[in-house]
């Protein structure tokens, strides 16, 4: 099936569905200057990244580079203060060699704010004209990548939004689609039930150590996934918590596990591993949501689905966000905010099967170039932290 | 029969789900029996679908979710006062130290 024939489709044969400029800061001393080059722009679709700290890391540094090359970006802007000992040069590079356009401006070398700013938004409406002239080309569902991620969960999530996102996974995998679910943390107490779905038994083993890894990692700094919030809105156990949010992963069998920046080699359901590897270091896994929204869109993803019972109001930079609220009290307070009632599930306006139904055809609308309610409200959120993983093995990505 | 207020996830499942608040002195219908709310309970809370046996699985989606730490009667509210996780028990870091959470925070 084509989704469209309209796809923006990059020099390295990679299809976007949103034709992003991002303004990328090298160091948070360079942020404010980013900024101000974006903000003219930023209903035009320039979007602000950029990694905080001074020194090098080869997690930030990857996620920078696959971001900065992800299918919804046309032309970047990197922002230097000149001093950081990010390589500015090493990214440029990547993002020249994947056919896009890339400029750099160092501040020091430009002479302080004012000029760089001057200077960045005359490149901006160069890059502008540049990326206005990116071929269409019609993109396939086996193109299309979508990652799942809830936030602000409640006892509604695992009941509507969780299992409707879900079925709607299901759906895309049958069409070959990648998908990608995350949270290593909050699939301890799922390990059987979900290994046994894994497409080998090497994989089998991958994916139980993963949430070992997970369940360790939590323990040591102290948090559990379980807070006490969660026995207030009816939550009893660790395991029911993670059985709610696992269901947003559908039934499918899992095809491979990923580690933030690796692209799915093909269609199929993936697990993103977002617990750093090695020693506990650099504090709790990911700090916000947005934290696994920017590394669900560093695997590729062109839309995240994001489930909500609380209800979240966030965005992000590059790839649109659905937010799929799973509580009709809070959808009625906030449906400014939220792209689909999953909640009226429990008022017996809709089954799940017709949620699941109403979420895919909405994803693939997106794709078309609808926009979400939180593009609509200008919503760019990006962060983006210190972590450290160590490259997956072949049994990661069965080739069968 | 089940009342409207109730949700049943699986017909395995041996517990229903509140999909509104139930106030207490409410009357309920589960499994066709008449049944009364003794307190308040939020949407998301859960209350036994039949009678369970102490050591029996709590099913929810199908799934085990802890087990019953004593007889729980049909309409019963199942919480941390009558059911407990069968994971943390079994999870246990190289240090020996079980992983914390919930059954200490109540």
């Amino acid at each position: 099936m084509i989704i469209t024939d309209q796809a923006y489709l990059r020099a390295d044969g990679r299809k976007g569905i949103r034709n992003h400029i991002v303004v990328a800061y090298l160091v948070e001393c360079a942020h404010h200057v980013a900024r101000e080059i974006v903000y003219p722009y930023r209903e035009r679709g320039v979007h602000l990244i950029g990694f905080g700290g001074c020194y090098p890391n080869d997690y930030a540094a990857r996620m920078m580079r696959t971001l900065c090359t992800h299918p919804n970006v046309g032309g970047v802007l990197l922002l230097s203060l000149g001093c950081e000992s990010f390589n500015r040069n090493s990214l440029r590079e990547a993002i020249a060699a994947s056919g896009r356009p890339v400029e750099t401006l160092v501040i020091q070398q430009t002479g302080g704010t004012r000029k760089t700013i001057e200077q960045g938004r005359k490149l901006m409406a160069d890059l502008l004209a540049k990326v206005a002239e990116v071929p269409r080309a019609p993109l396939p569902i086996n193109e299309l990548i979508v990652g799942t991620v809830c936030g602000g969960s409640d006892a509604t999530s695992g009941i509507t939004a969780n299992p409707g996102i879900g079925r709607a996974f299901d759906r895309l995998v049958e069409q070959h689609a990648g998908c990608i679910f995350e949270e290593t943390g909050e699939l301890i107490g799922c390990e059987d039930i979900m290994t046994a779905r894994a497409a080998t038994p090497a994989l089998a083993g991958i994916l139980r150590d993963s949430v070992t890894k997970a369940a360790k990692y939590y323990t040591v700094l102290g948090h559990g996934s379980f807070a006490p919030g969660n026995a207030e809105g009816g939550l009893t156990t660790q395991e029911e918590k993670s059985m709610g949010a696992y269901a947003k992963s559908g039934a499918s069998r899992i095809s491979g596990l990923l580690k933030p920046g690796d692209i799915p080699p093909r269609g199929g359901l993936y697990l993103l591993d977002v617990v750093p590897d090695g020693e506990v270091r650099f504090g709790f896994p990911n700090i916000n949501d947005n934290a696994e929204i920017a590394e669900l869109i560093a695997c590729g993803s062109h839309v995240i689905l994001f489930s909500t019972g609380r209800g979240s109001v966030v965005g992000s930079a590059i790839s649109p966000v659905i937010k799929v609220c799973a509580n009709p009290e809070t959808y009625r307070r906030m449906s400014e905010d939220m792209d689909v009632d999953a909640g009226k599930i429990l008022e017996g306006r809709a089954s799940l099967d017709e949620v699941g139904r109403e979420i895919l055809d909405l994803s693939l609308a997106v794709a078309r170039g609808a926009q979400t309610k939180s593009e609509e409200l200008g919503h760019q959120e990006f962060v983006l932290t210190y972590k450290s993983f160590e490259p997956i093995g072949p049994s990661c990505l069965p080739s069968a | 029969m089940n009342d409207p207020k109730l949700l049943l996830l699986d017909p395995a499942d041996n517990v229903l789900v509140a999909i509104q608040t139930l106030e207490a002195g409410d009357t309920l219908t589960v499994a066709g029996q008449r049944v009364n709310v003794p307190a308040r309970l939020t949407l998301g809370h859960k209350l036994a679908a039949r009678a369970i046996r102490a050591g029996e699985k709590i099913l929810k989606y199908r799934v085990p979710i802890g087990s019953a730490t004593q007889d729980i009667a049909a309409g019963e509210h199942v919480h941390l006062h009558n059911m407990k996780s069968d994971y943390l028990q079994t999870f246990t870091l190289e240090s020996g130290q079980t992983f914390s959470t919930k059954n200490d925070h109540h």
